[in-house]
């Protein structure tokens, strides 16, 4: 099987990885080489393997998902690129104008 | 000052740590020593650069607050001891990078839980260490703050994805170092630089603060100078945590309660383990420390886990796929890097694309196109089922009164900078590692002797949360060896 350019920057897309030309030729020479070393599954008769509990092995339980709140001991605004009355800023998604500075 | 026969230069663990009870020695003169040997070490960016944070000033301040501590007879087992941490495990007082350009100053608002049970036990935190981006690689050369040298030769690899730590537990800066396994990053750089190296059960130690790479594999390991380093830093972070919810809450027994004897133990040799090409020098000192352990009084039998061979390519599409989905958070949005483009989703797109070094970039891709609409089921969930068959093969053996098993580490020792440039080549270098995570099993590589003037690890893996067992026979073992270890 062969990596198509199109399909590597569809991933790429899907991904949200800005890709150039020159890097998405190689990233579909290096997925290629790659995924042709995983074909060697596509023979290994998995019949009486459920694939929904292939991970209910020793060792691993299903469990809630929850637990106790995380302490901060640094406020958003220390780590946040930008932090507007406690939201976090993006760009504007329709005009593509960017958010106003916080006063 | 030796220990099990072997060098020592920070005298161990659990002696700095009885020195400082006994008011022998205090946690500033220790501090004084590791930075002394780190300078010797030359542990920085302009030598080994395994440091890729240490600030004096900072240290110092958790030693002032040791004494206090120590003079209200407040001493934990590991008091004035002090760590190294490799960088993507979540520290207050100092940035967590994971060895990225997308963290690059990043300062995490909790710390982990690992990190929070060293220091109540008294250790201190001495730098924080590089790493292969993310921890994905197998030779530091991925970190995006250059690579980290071998001590023993710096035009040589350490290992990886934990090389940072290891080097400075070789380079004997600390005894103890912490580093993350995913798919062998603890044990192939200990194998790597000649140190303990120990990936827990799954579920053993809380992954709490440990910075997401594949969620069903990572675990945070230890690296030790020697088995007892290792013993007494796991007994440390061990137990469960209710802020980890696939920590397992069994008990926590002591490592280092050492075996005189290896009667009525039954180590098992698994044959695919040991394939013909595997270098015949390698093949030769794991025989010999089979020797040793037959003459303790160990029975070694041949056994087989067919399905070792699938490893490799189930390990490439499961650790990838659930990378793709942690490393979705690096957006630019609330924490990290963000790179200023016209619209949301360029400034996604530029963030992560300046953010990401190649192998991330190359995992995240991989990752998501085996998640993909139509390749799902031959990929994830084909993986996922192989995975399953793996985990039945150690099932199966220990089921046979196999106690044990006992393996190369690696299929070389270590390689040169640069010498791995297809990126399945360098993933073969996780082949006798990966199955230990697949399956969630505890696994310990020791030294077991030189090959062409360089380290080589022996690998013992056991049940899950039979780590005392595996400590044990470890323990055995590097005594048995003695300075055969380091020839």
């Amino acid at each position: 099987m062969s990596i198509s350019l199109d399909e590597v920057r569809h991933v790429a897309s899907l991904a949200r990885l800005g890709i150039g030309d020159e890097r998405a030729r190689i990233m579909a020479t290096e997925l290629t080489s790659i995924l042709e070393h995983m074909q060697v599954l596509s023979k290994v008769d998995t019949s009486e393997v459920d694939a929904a509990t292939a991970l209910a092995q020793p060792g691993m339980r299903l469990r809630r998902d929850q637990g106790p709140p995380i302490q901060l001991v640094r406020p958003p605004a220390s780590f946040a690129p930008t932090l507007r009355d406690g939201f976090f800023l993006v760009p504007r998604l329709a005009t593509h104008e960017d958010p106003e500075p916080a006063p | 000052m030796t220990h099990a026969g072997r060098a020592q230069p920070t005298g161990g663990a659990a002696a700095i740590a009885e020195a400082i009870a006994r008011g022998a020695r205090s946690p500033q003169q220790i501090v004084d020593d590791t930075f002394a040997r780190a300078h010797e070490a030359r542990a920085g960016a302009d030598g080994l650069n395994a440091f890729l944070w240490s600030d004096e000033r900072v240290v110092r301040d958790q030693a002032a607050a040791l004494e206090k501590r120590l003079a209200s007879g407040d001493a934990g087992p590991l008091s004035g001891v002090p760590v190294v941490v490799k960088d993507n495990i979540a520290t207050l007082d100092s940035p967590t990078t994971c060895g990225s350009r997308i963290l690059e100053n990043y300062r995490s608002p909790f710390e982990a839980t690992a990190i929070s049970r060293l220091r109540d036990a008294g250790a201190v935190v001495v730098a924080k260490t590089n790493l292969d981006e993310f921890a994905m690689g197998s030779s530091t050369e991925y970190s995006a703050f250059g690579r980290t040298k071998h001590p023993l030769d710096a035009r040589l690899v350490p290992g990886g994805s934990s090389g940072g730590s290891a080097a400075a537990v070789a380079a004997g800066i600390t005894p103890i170092g912490l580093g993350s396994e995913t798919g062998g990053s603890v044990r192939q750089p200990a194998a790597f630089c000649g140190i303990v190296g120990v990936k827990p059960t799954y579920g053993r130690v809380s992954r709490y603060g440990l910075v997401a790479f594949a969620s069903s594999l990572d675990q945070i390991g230890v690296l030790g100078a020697t088995v007892d380093d290792a013993a007494l830093a796991l007994q440390t972070i061990a137990g469960p945590d209710p802020q980890d919810a696939t920590t397992r809450d069994v008990p926590v027994p002591d490592y280092r309660q050492a075996l005189t004897s290896l009667d009525g133990v039954v180590i098992g040799r698994p044959r695919e383990y040991y394939p013909e090409q595997l270098d015949r020098e390698i093949a030769e000192r794991c025989d010999r420390a089979l020797e040793h352990c037959r003459a303790l009084g160990a029975t070694v039998r041949d056994v087989s886990l067919p399905s070792t061979d699938l490893a490799i390519p189930v390990y490439y599409i499961i650790a990838p796929a659930e990378a793709s989905s942690n490393l979705a958070r690096f957006d630019g949005v609330r924490y990290g890097l963000r790179v200023a483009d016209d619209g949301l989703r360029a400034m996604y797109e530029a963030t992560r694309s300046r953010g990401f070094g190649p192998e991330v970039s190359r995992r995240i891709l991989l990752g998501t196109y085996v998640l993909s609409a139509g390749y799902y089921d031959a990929y994830y969930a084909k993986a996922m089922q192989v995975r399953s068959l793996i985990s039945r093969d150690f099932t199966a053996v220990f089921s046979s009164g196999i106690d044990v098993l006992f393996t190369p580490t690696t299929p070389t020792p270590a390689f040169a900078a640069g010498s791995k440039t297809d990126p399945y080549d360098m993933y073969l270098s996780d082949v006798f590692t990966v199955t230990a995570n697949l399956a969630g099993i505890p696994a310990l590589s020791l030294p077991i002797g030189r090959v062409r003037g360089l380290p080589v690890g022996g690998q013992i893996l056991a049940p899950h949360f039979a780590e005392q067992r595996m400590f044990g026979v470890a323990q055995a073992l590097e005594r048995a060896l003695g300075s055969e270890a380091d020839r």
